[in-house]
């Protein structure tokens, strides 16, 4: 097996005593897409937080790319790993414009070179320079979503944690965007983690999956398990029966 | 067959700073007793169809149509009085999202029963009694128990059902239901999309089925309506979905992720300015 780019040893989050992430256990090897599926509350979205950081971990061990993480996450871990979230209306500034977003990160990092790699980030995810004194109220949701990806891939990060990145947004404009980070994860060898409540994007994006129930893993499968239905747990059943649509009761 | 709803060329229109924004222009359909749906993405004029018929465009937009047109009323020529009496008894509409169209400081119960005495004239203890028989409708187990909770304190799935139990105790002859179940988890979809079904067929009941989801729609409706724009596109029986013939319409059915389709990268849709036209 190849390196583990991120492996959670029995990670465990709590809220007042609330166990939002019980004991679970996760490796992501390096290139890989991994996918966690789940409805509200079932703790796959406060996985991805524990591991950005912005979820408090009341137990267990987070290791990224070889590396332990402490209480406190260095500059060096927030350049590995970045996150996209779910809702491209709330997570941009209103008041910056694409570019001064984008030169955020870079400065707080440090790097030189920000001309060319704004330009480099906007070209990337395809929209251009003409996007770049605009505000995000100027944008649709799939072009605000794509600046999301952008200011993501600026620090050139080796993990890519998704957030529903998706499901706010049309389904003609979803399409473009997965389309969007497959290319990326080919073009920079990328480990994406992503979270979706839609089986057929996981399918879709991801190579391993693990089905999530009340912040418990219900079980893992690869992609071509759920593609022949070789599915285990119930719960896991009733989630496809569900995602191919309504039918009527006779 | 005379139709419920008569719609004929509606348009709606919302004056802005940089110039009039044509948010539907010139839709027309009738129905009866059916299911129609209207599918199309963000700011195709889907809402705005369906809010216009339920009198809710904003004052400040200006609405007109060769015939709008329930059950032979005139809806854009008729009082506000006589609007009121309309809504919410014999039009009634499911919002998306529970959270914010139930109100936050009302006991569920009260919702239910103040829509009933505002179209009825019953007693209290009746009232709360059909209001209690009208959430058992819902489906939801204990509903003494849920008269009595706020809104906050129940789930999204709970409650849209009782959102949905509070437009339908008045009995209405017409539901619009705009996006009523993409607030909700898929297996929670499911069953709220199934007591909708069940109800609207028992009651004998008109439906529109406002959504962005054109495979939902189709699976629960009789006839699909897909706009584009502000105008409608494509008009085909939910049944002959496979053979839509406009390229928008098979453009997002294609564009789906499927469990069972392998394809990379997904097809986008190419839009065309002609479609706007």
């Amino acid at each position: 097996m190849t390196a583990a780019a991120l492996a959670l040893d029995r990670l465990r989050v709590t809220f007042d005593g609330f166990v939002a992430l019980n004991d679970v256990s996760l490796n992501v090897a390096s290139g890989e897409s991994f996918g966690l599926v789940g409805e509200s509350g079932s703790g796959k979205s406060t996985l991805l937080r524990a591991v950005a950081g912005l979820a408090p971990v009341a137990g267990g061990t987070i290791v990224v790319n070889g590396k332990p993480l402490g209480r406190k996450r260095d500059k060096a871990f927030y350049r590995q790993v970045q996150m996209v979230f779910q809702d491209p209306y709330g997570s941009l500034h209103p008041r910056q414009t694409v570019d001064r977003l984008l030169l955020e990160p870079l400065a707080i990092h440090g790097f030189e070179d920000t001309e060319k790699r704004i330009l480099r980030a906007l070209d990337e995810v395809g929209l251009g320079s003409g996007f770049r004194f605009r505000y995000s109220h100027q944008l649709s949701g799939g072009q605000r979503q794509r600046i999301a990806i952008a200011r993501a891939l600026i620090l050139e990060p080796s993990i890519l944690l998704l957030d529903e990145p998706t499901s706010a947004l049309d389904a003609s404009v979803q399409a473009e965007v997965l389309n969007l980070l497959e290319q990326i994860r080919a073009d920079r060898k990328l480990t994406f983690i992503m979270v979706s409540h839609d089986l057929a994007v996981i399918t879709h994006m991801c190579d391993r999956l693990m089905v999530m129930q009340n912040g418990e893993e219900v079980e893992r499968l690869t992609a071509s398990d759920l593609v022949a239905r070789r599915v285990t747990k119930d719960y896991t059943r009733n989630l496809l029966v569900a995602s191919e649509g309504f039918k009527r009761s006779a | 067959m005379s139709a419920l709803l008569e719609v004929k060329d509606l348009r709606v229109s919302f004056p802005t700073r940089t110039g009039v924004i044509e948010a539907v222009r010139g839709v027309s359909f009738s129905l009866g007793k059916e299911r129609l749906g209207i599918v199309g993405e963000s700011g195709s004029g889907k809402s705005q169809t369906g809010r216009a018929i339920m009198g809710l465009t904003p004052e400040h937009a200006e609405i007109s149509a060769k015939k709008l047109a329930f059950s032979g009323i005139d809806l854009l020529r008729v009082p506000a009085r006589e609007r009121r009496t309309l809504r919410g008894k014999r039009i009634a509409m499911v919002l998306q999202d529970p959270k914010y169209s139930l109100d936050p400081v009302m006991t569920i119960g009260r919702q239910i029963v103040e829509t009933l005495r505002t179209h009825e004239r019953v007693g209290k203890a009746e009232a709360r009694k059909r209001a209690l028989d009208m959430l058992q409708a819902v489906q939801i187990r204990d509903p003494e128990r849920v008269y009595k909770l706020y809104p906050h304190e129940v789930s999204g799935g709970m409650g849209q059902r009782a959102m949905i139990a509070m437009m339908l105790i008045a009995g209405p002859e017409l539901l619009i239901a705009d996006e009523p179940t993409s607030a909700l988890d898929v297996t929670v979809q499911l069953e709220v999309l199934g007591i909708l079904d069940r109800l609207v067929r028992d009651r004998g009941m008109g439906l529109i089925f406002i959504s962005h989801d054109l495979r939902l729609v189709s699976s629960f409706c009789d006839r699909v309506i897909v706009m584009y724009a502000g105008r409608i596109v494509e008009e085909l029986p939910a049944t002959e979905l496979a053979n839509a013939q406009h390229p928008y319409t098979r453009g997002l059915l294609n564009c789906m992720p499927q469990i069972d389709a392998d394809r990379h990268p997904l097809p986008v849709l190419d839009r065309k300015p002609e479609w706007a036209l």
